[in-house]
């Protein structure tokens, strides 16, 4: 499948910091790629890299082939996660707007938004209005797409429509980047990219991340008790449901237990992607 | 129920911002309302901590000022250090003295900011800001803890540490409500609303609502819609046999939350 865009050791230094460092990341045709990491990891640095706002202080970065260039940008499309909406105009007035922005004025308004083309962008539910910034993002026919959140806050409906466009569009040879923090949105993806201190940590499927990786659950009739004995002692527990989640081993979690005479059971179980995520971002060097 | 919604209605206008909602928080335990923006999870806890009266239904509530609540889009004065927020806060809830301090120190600790008691709110990142506010709604105790988003667009380590901080109050017998758009954090809830349009789709423990998922979940490969109540997961499709007979070629699958969530949704709307 031919690459779209590529960062191959990118990276970008303001002044002393280095926001990116040395990072490898591609986009193919019909690919939905996920771009992971917590807040201040390098990630909106590397997309700025990938669309040309920004040159890399090293390593190269190729747009459709070539250095991105405003003519790269033109076959590319963006949906921030704030919609980027006119919310006094209506659905066929941004339409109108993005259209002759793109100078395709004659394309018609799509059918799967024309039905609100008279209300005002800012009078839709947020679900009607991330579908009509997706369609607007999509008037000139992308090539790749960047998308940020792009279902978060969506009811299960909405969200589930909003799944079928993106792959719609993926499975017509589209390309597509996800920057997001929601593990629904991840596992969605193809493929993930998780990146921590500008350096990309890990990148596969989901369950390729996720690996071996364990956690160890803990039930006990005394949920609250069983909290406080592992979080006074030290260990990141986390609540899950009616059980317990600890990263870290069933013998040192049981030992603790017994030695408090706590009645439990103990189990080892897979991590989630979340949980897998946390324990390699918050310890890099044990990734 | 100790405390929580029962069959409560709110009217906005012409339409039933919360249309006959149960919702119990009960103490040491952690109750998730899940929903889309505009589902009414906001109207949720405004009722539960007595900022909107409902129109009918009944509301159980602890005093005023046994209540810790944050709002959506705020829980701390940004122009206030950490200090002056805690302070601040403490004044207002009529702490003070060494048990104020005591308490102070332990939230200050608790949130990671015991270092930087002297930086501005603005000046901390949104996770920050976010696990300095659920401190602030702890300082006094309370009885029930009411939490609007507190992890929305915070990245999943801030998120973990806010869990933590949740649960924590959970264990120390505090009763807590938290409204998400996160599906996969009702998996954390020991009871789950999952809220569309002012009703509850689905509620009960998270066991309890994947249990009472009806008919059967399959998987499948493909670029083609395999039937009409079926929706995309990765490269593939989720299908939902309400009969629960799955067509030939589907794989049966456990559901998920994510699933339980759409077929919840999709049930509604065969109703209708």
């Amino acid at each position: 499948m031919e690459v779209l865009t590529e960062a191959r050791n990118a990276s970008r230094r303001f002044g002393a910091f280095t926001a990116v460092s040395g990072v490898d990341l591609l986009v193919k045709r019909g690919e939905v790629v996920g771009l992971l990491g917590a807040n201040g990891a390098g990630k909106t640095t590397l997309i700025r890299l990938l669309l040309g706002l920004l040159q890399p202080s090293d390593g190269l970065v190729r747009l459709f082939g070539s250095p991105p260039s405003l003519e790269g940008r033109r076959r590319v499309g963006y949906v921030p996660q704030t919609l980027g909406l006119y919310a006094g105009l209506t659905v066929a007035e941004n339409w109108a707007f993005t259209a002759a922005a793109f100078r395709n004025v004659s394309t018609p308004i799509p059918e799967r938004i024309a039905a609100w083309k008279h209300e005002l962008a800012g009078s839709l539910p947020l679900g009607t209005q991330r579908q009509v910034a997706f369609a607007l993002a999509l008037s000139h026919e992308p090539e790749l797409l960047v998308l940020d959140e792009p279902t978060s806050g969506v009811g299960p409906l909405g969200r589930a429509r909003l799944w079928e466009d993106i792959r719609y569009t993926a499975d017509r040879g589209s390309g597509l980047l996800v920057t997001t923090h929601n593990m629904e949105e991840a596992e969605q993806c193809d493929r993930l990219v998780v990146m921590a201190d500008g350096k990309v940590v890990t990148s596969g499927t989901a369950a390729e991340i996720i690996g071996g990786r364990k956690v160890t659950e803990v039930r006990c009739k005394d949920w609250s008790r069983a909290f406080r004995l592992l979080d006074a002692n030290g260990f990141s527990v986390q609540g899950h449901g009616p059980a317990l989640r600890v990263a870290a081993s069933a013998a040192d979690v049981g030992g603790l237990i017994s030695r408090e005479g706590l009645d439990a059971t103990i189990e080892v179980v897979a991590a989630n992607l979340e949980e897998a995520f946390v324990a390699m971002v918050s310890t890099p060097a044990a990734a | 129920m100790r405390w929580g919604l029962e069959d409560v209605r709110v009217r906005r206008g012409r339409t039933l911002a919360l249309d006959g909602l149960t919702m119990p928080a009960d103490p040491s335990l952690v109750t998730v309302v899940v929903g889309g923006d505009g589902a009414g999870k906001s109207t949720c806890l405004d009722v539960l901590v007595g900022l909107v009266e409902p129109d009918a239904g009944t509301v159980r509530r602890p005093a005023k000022e046994r209540i810790g609540y944050v709002p959506a889009t705020a829980g701390l004065y940004t122009d206030l250090t950490v200090q002056e927020n805690l302070d601040f806060t403490a004044e207002a809830y009529g702490l003070s003295g060494s048990e104020y301090h005591r308490k102070a120190a332990q939230i200050a600790e608790r949130v990671g900011l015991a270092g930087a008691r002297h930086r501005l709110g603005s000046q901390l990142s949104g996770g920050m800001q976010r696990k300095l506010a659920v401190g602030l709604a702890l300082l006094h105790s309370p009885d029930l803890l009411v939490l609007d988003e507190p992890t929305t667009g915070v990245d999943p380590v801030s998120r973990a540490e806010l869990w933590r901080l949740i649960s924590a109050a959970a264990a120390e017998g505090t009763a807590v409500a938290v409204a998400t758009t996160y599906v996969n954090e009702a998996a954390r809830a020991a009871y789950v609303v999952l809220l569309e349009a002012g009703k509850a789709l689905a509620s009960g423990s998270p066991d309890d609502i994947l249990d009472a998922v009806p008919g059967a979940v399959g998987a499948i490969q493909g670029a083609e819609r395999p039937t009409p109540r079926s929706w995309r997961r990765g490269a593939g499709w989720r299908v939902w046999a309400p009969t629960g007979m799955l067509p030939d070629g589907v794989r049966p699958v456990d559901p998920d939350f994510d699933d339980a969530v759409v077929i919840a949704a999709l049930a509604r709307q065969r109703e209708r």
